[in-house]
């Protein structure tokens, strides 16, 4: 059996066609990007060389709002990190605890995460829509006409408003990762614990989140990159405007791209995004050192 | 007495706060649903949140046979499952060689798999224009399934390693002493009992490509090959004043997901759950 499980011709018909169709479609298109972010090419007349140019270009562009993309990113994240993942475990705190209807808020908070972003951004298009839309209705029905706006139109609003979009998407699914890390902890802890008087709170304190802390950095690790890769809501809500208010790196990329045809910086804009996602996911699994438990 | 009494007024503010919280979540999704009913003098006119006076089931008879929705349908089935059914099959593969056969560079193999979760898809998007385009499989299946399975493929494989990492020798020991070769074994023991990894990766891969737009609307614009995704943001500028079609074309593409969560929402969350494991 060994022999077999050691035959080089067998793990290579094992291995190769999963390499290949990964190959084709990540690394190759990678190392591609790297060349082509060197070069100068609208895609028809000749490249031209013009090393890193492109990256310096990148970021003194200030009218394609690079810059300001990055900086749109990095509050999505800090937003995503310490108001979602936050909200997500006082839920999934509390119905973890085995309440009454455990199971129908569990389902009710999921679901949006499993709908089509692109569905899910006509749907709230069709919310902020200034005349006929629900929001605005609802405020005026319950007499806070002055808190009328267009939402999505004005640039103080429509970040925020994108925002409270991701976060309607994704909580069930931080909820969720919490909720199962915190069901896989042995009840007998808890049972314990009541025994010599601790409170709920102090239970949640001392020994569920020291617990779940491994869970709470897979959470942490999806909301910065989830935020840095953003792309389908904001292209379908707002395609990055107004002026720029919701850009992220992504959507100008894209634009860049396949609008502009402008290949060499888009492609360094698309390196940039890939390091930035490497750098980010090493320093958060840094900087939040824990142990795994085993029980 | 008191802490009772607090207590009590804890619960009802506890309870309060989770059913308001999901009505937020919910009720977008039935107003999707009111409004697809609706005509639109009552979209326009009368009250949003309002029920349907006049149930206007005309909006899907519409959008489903005047416009290309069936179409569009057909092809994300098509693709969906084509890009499950190949995934599925290579990672199980690749995923075998890692955690059970005998060679150097296995770990190595699987980190740079690994890697691939960390990548975002929109920095292959030009490369794999290009070569779309030069070998002529831009606006085809073709263009979308090879995307969709090369980013289906390090997720999968993460699981199936981690799954076939749990399952004994024994049973390939005995197989091999009665003379199965690897092929039989692989096929006739393995796959069987990776099953319920195969569950969870065929509903990650699903909702990857169903819900897909990037490549989608960039490698497709011939109307017989757009996937429901970009037939509706196609549909958006169509129907921008026919909210009630539009509408009713968003909850045509939206049931088959809800109908398999609602059938097999145990297995669709576990699924989440194993996909981030180790993270």
């Amino acid at each position: 059996m060994n022999r077999v499980l050691a035959n080089k011709k067998l793990i290579f018909i094992f291995i190769f066609p999963a390499f290949l169709f990964f190959s084709l479609v990540v690394i190759v298109p990678i190392l591609y990007t790297g060349y082509l972010s060197t070069l100068e090419w609208n895609g028809y007349s000749d490249s031209i060389f013009i090393g890193f140019r492109n990256y310096v270009e990148m970021f003194s562009d200030f009218p394609k709002g690079f810059t300001k993309g990055i900086i749109n990113s990095g509050i999505l994240a800090f937003l995503s990190i310490f108001v979602q993942v936050p909200l997500a475990l006082i839920l999934a705190l509390v119905i973890s605890k085995g309440i009454k209807g455990e199971g129908v808020f569990r389902t009710s908070y999921f679901i949006p995460v499993i709908i089509s972003t692109t569905v899910i951004g006509q749907l709230w298009l069709k919310i902020y829509q200034p005349n006929y839309g629900m929001l605005n209705y609802m405020l005026e029905a319950i007499g806070l006409s002055e808190l009328k706006r267009p939402w999505l139109a004005s640039t103080e609003t429509a970040l925020a408003c994108t925002f409270f979009v991701i976060v309607w998407q994704y909580i069930g699914y931080h909820m969720l990762l919490l909720y199962s890390a915190i069901k896989s902890i042995p009840k007998s802890l808890f049972e314990a614990a009541k025994v010599d008087g601790a409170r709920n709170a102090q239970i949640a304190r001392f020994i569920t989140i020291p617990l779940i802390k491994p869970m709470i950095k897979v959470c942490a690790t999806f909301a910065l990159i989830g935020s840095l890769k953003t792309f389908d809501l904001i292209y379908v809500l707002t395609k990055g405007g107004p002026i720029h208010a919701t850009e992220v790196p992504t959507t100008i990329m894209y634009r860049v791209l396949i609008t502009e045809n402008n290949y060499g910086l888009g492609s360094a804009m698309a390196i940039f995004i890939i390091l930035e996602c490497l750098i980010f996911t090493v320093f958060i699994q840094k900087a939040f050192k824990t142990e795994n438990y085993t029980y | 007495m008191g802490s009772n009494k607090n207590n009590r007024i804890f619960k009802i503010f506890q309870y309060t706060v989770l059913i308001l919280i999901a009505c937020v979540q919910i009720y977008p999704l039935i107003w999707l649903l009111t409004f697809s009913l609706k005509s639109n003098q009552e979209i326009f006119g009368a009250n949003p949140m309002a029920l349907p006076e006049k149930y206007m089931f005309s909006n899907y008879s519409k959008i489903l046979f005047e416009g290309n929705l069936i179409r569009y349908f057909f092809n994300s089935t098509f693709v969906t499952f084509v890009s499950i059914a190949i995934s599925t099959l290579l990672s199980a593969m690749a995923a075998y060689a890692i955690a059970r056969m005998r060679w150097k560079w296995k770990d190595n193999m699987l980190t740079l798999f690994l890697i691939g979760l960390m990548i975002p898809m929109q920095a292959t998007l030009l490369p794999l224009f290009l070569f779309l385009r030069k070998t002529g499989a831009y606006n085809t299946y073709f263009a979308l399934i090879l995307p969709y399975v090369g980013f289906a493929i390090p997720m999968a494989i993460y699981i199936f390693v981690g799954f076939l990492k749990s399952i004994p020798q024994e049973m390939e020991e005995s197989a091999f002493i009665d003379g199965a070769n690897l092929f039989q074994i692989f096929g006739r023991i393995m796959l069987p009992l990776i099953k319920p990894a195969m569950a969870t990766v065929a509903i990650f891969t699903y909702l990857a490509c169903w819900n897909e737009l990037m490549f989608a609307i960039t490698f497709i614009s011939k109307e017989e090959f757009k996937t429901l995704t970009v037939g509706i943001m196609g549909m958006v500028g169509m129907y921008a004043t026919r909210w009630g079609e539009l509408g009713a074309g968003l909850v045509v593409a939206t049931m088959p997901t809800i109908i398999i969560y609602v059938l097999m929402s145990k297995q669709v969350e576990k699924s989440f759950t194993t996909g981030a494991v180790k993270g």
